[in-house]
């Protein structure tokens, strides 16, 4: 060990940080909430057809953690099942508008000129509009359903994937490897494939993260209002949209519990991403905390 | 550049209408259908075909575009399935309550994150700027619709300090201008905390940067006080791509706007625009959405010229 320490100086060494408190409670939190989504079919299935009208609007109890909603069910239970369902048309949702922001973020990066200025003021185009707005368009146009909900994310939520992805294909095509490698012969699509897909990939794996919480939102949103998922599914925004009737009697635990739990999952999974963000590029957070 | 930006904005319009229109074309709802409600089960496919006719949506689309596009530039909005009343008296009855709602939010971020971004950053690490940050993070993974319902269940319910929506109350007649403000402290109030994060966290970084200027190290120097430097030097140079900020996130506000009339029960344009949706009411729709891209597009217009304003180094004809 002293060999390396004379080696390399002791200010080059990377100091070892343990991670924040914050990091570590939103990895639990996370960690805690997967294994429950995963789970909670084979431990604990669920009805969603099933009311009990003797135990309408419970108070939360040992029995039932969150109380009951207007139609006697298990807050609680439903919580987990909504979010089962949120985090899987959010993760979806956002692979679509990944999928979507990266093939036009790379068309405009590769192909440069005409094309590169056409899509970029659709970037604009799309940005200046409200997306819920879009989004609720959309789905009235396509009627509520999964498939125009998951559609209805990924056309409102792709752009800032599109200008990740050209502005760092931009910025490699200047790199001298990507010269290196187009001089020694190398054909475009394995400069593409092998040169700038490493180097992008890891960014798009980056944006698709940080878009789960906003398709999260956006699908909540969507159910809430009664333009998304089906009503008789336990999705969070379905509950707290069902709550409302409860809310007014004072039975605050039907509406405000799924949000809770859509807020501290959502939390713990922006944390996480942004820590991520900030690994990746550390100016940025360098320019963010001073 | 006003000009610039006027003509960049027909092309804008015209593809979001375009886009619109193309959407609602590959809907799968028939408007005769639509038109006939339940009746159109015991109508005869003539009368659904002479519907149709009528309406002329048969023709090819690029026809039926051009006629809508023609009738939108007479003013013509076209007529509210789902109201059934033209869609220029809806907007008219409804978009004043949307923007009091909105600019009434706005002002109220703009005061409260200005002051309290402004004093995170010059107490960097402080209790104000600790506690400022964690709580911008929290609210902002809070929807807003759930700010709406946790506020009505504390302040209108729990407490009973403050009505839990609608405009006016029950018993009024008309709409007494002390009777809504009362009713609109809960609705503004949820709208602007929804939207703060952003703002005080843009606010507190770039007053932080901007403390460390040398034209603020050298007001410091010159021995002036705090508040002058602070206020006066580095927020003001903060505040430029400040009012950028503002420009870009209007649409959040207007999406935001959207679901907290619907929590509340406010007769704005945001409610309407979900019970069009619920109906498939595609002019309606349409006419919102235009109209709200038509505000953000002079929203931006304007935050442009005010930065020119406001720095003699941007040049307005570039």
């Amino acid at each position: 060990m002293t060999d390396t320490a004379h080696t390399i100086p002791a200010t080059r060494r990377p100091p070892v940080k343990l991670p924040s408190a914050g990091v570590l409670i939103a990895s639990v939190v996370l960690a805690v909430a997967v294994a429950a989504c995963l789970l909670a079919p084979a431990i604990w299935p669920l009805d969603e057809s099933a009311v009990d009208l003797a135990r309408t609007r419970l108070a939360p109890s040992w029995a039932h953690p969150a109380g009951t909603d207007d139609l006697g069910r298990d807050v609680a239970h439903r919580s987990l099942y909504g979010l089962r369902v949120s985090l899987l048309v959010g993760a979806v949702a956002a692979l679509v508008a990944t999928v979507i922001g990266g093939l036009v973020g790379a068309v405009a990066g590769t192909v440069g000129g005409r094309t590169d200025r056409a899509l970029m003021r659709l970037v604009d185009t799309v940005g200046a509009l409200p997306h819920l707005l879009l989004g609720i368009f959309i789905v009235a146009m396509l009627r509520p359903s999964l498939g125009a909900v998951i559609l209805s994310i990924g056309l409102t939520h792709w752009l800032s994937t599109a200008r990740i992805v050209r502005s760092e294909l931009l910025s490699l095509r200047t790199r001298p490897f990507i010269d290196a490698a187009v001089s020694g012969g190398a054909s475009r699509l394995r400069v593409l494939t092998r040169h700038l897909l490493p180097h992008v990939l890891p960014r798009l794996a980056l944006a698709t993260t940080l878009m789960v919480p906003h398709a999260v939102w956006h699908e909540t949103a969507l159910s809430f209002l009664g333009l998304g998922l089906p009503p008789h599914l336990a999705s969070l925004g379905n509950m707290i949209n069902d709550g409302q009737r409860s809310l007014l009697t004072g039975a605050w635990w039907a509406s405000l519990t799924p949000g809770l739990v859509l807020i501290v999952v959502t939390l713990a999974l922006a944390t996480l991403s942004g820590r991520w963000r900030d690994r990746l590029d550390p100016r940025v957070r360098a320019e963010l905390n001073l | 550049m006003v000009r610039r930006r006027l003509l960049v904005a027909v092309p804008v319009l015209a593809a979001t209408s375009a886009g619109m229109f193309a959407l609602g074309a590959a809907s799968p709802i028939d408007p005769a259908q639509q038109y006939a409600g339940a009746a159109a089960f015991t109508t005869s496919e003539e009368n659904l075909a002479q519907i149709r006719a009528n309406w002329g949506v048969d023709d090819p689309l690029p026809v039926q575009y051009a006629r809508w596009v023609g009738h939108l530039l007479q003013g013509d909005l076209g007529w509210s399935t789902s109201r059934h009343e033209p869609v220029t008296s809806v907007l008219a009855a409804r978009a004043g309550w949307t923007l009091l709602l909105v600019g009434a939010a706005l002002a109220l971020v703009l005061v409260t994150s200005l002051l309290l971004g402004t004093l995170a950053a010059y107490r960097r690490g402080g209790w104000l700027d600790r506690g400022l940050r964690a709580s911008a993070y929290a609210v902002q993974s809070m929807p807003v619709f759930w700010l709406g319902l946790a506020a009505i269940a504390l302040f209108a319910l729990a407490l009973g300090w403050l009505p839990a929506g609608g405009l006016t109350g029950i018993t009024a007649t008309g709409t007494d201008p002390a009777d809504v403000a009362r009713h609109l402290i809960l609705p503004v109030g949820v709208l602007a905390v929804a939207q703060a994060p952003w703002f005080v966290l843009f606010i507190r970084d770039a007053v932080a940067e901007s403390l460390r200027d040398d034209h603020v190290l050298a007001a410091r120097a010159r021995g002036l006080p705090g508040r002058t430097v602070l206020f006066g030097h580095a927020l003001r140079t903060a505040l430029l791509p400040f009012l950028t900020l503002v420009g870009t996130h209007l649409p959040e506000l207007v999406g935001g706007a959207v679901l907290v009339e619907t929590v509340f029960s406010l007769p704005g344009l945001g409610a309407v625009t979900v019970q069009a949706a619920l109906g498939s009411d595609f002019p309606l729709l349409a006419a919102t959405t235009l109209a709200t891209t038509v505000v953000v597009l002079a929203a931006n217009l304007v935050t442009d010229l005010a930065y020119a304003a406001a720095d003699p180094r941007v040049r307005l004809d570039d």
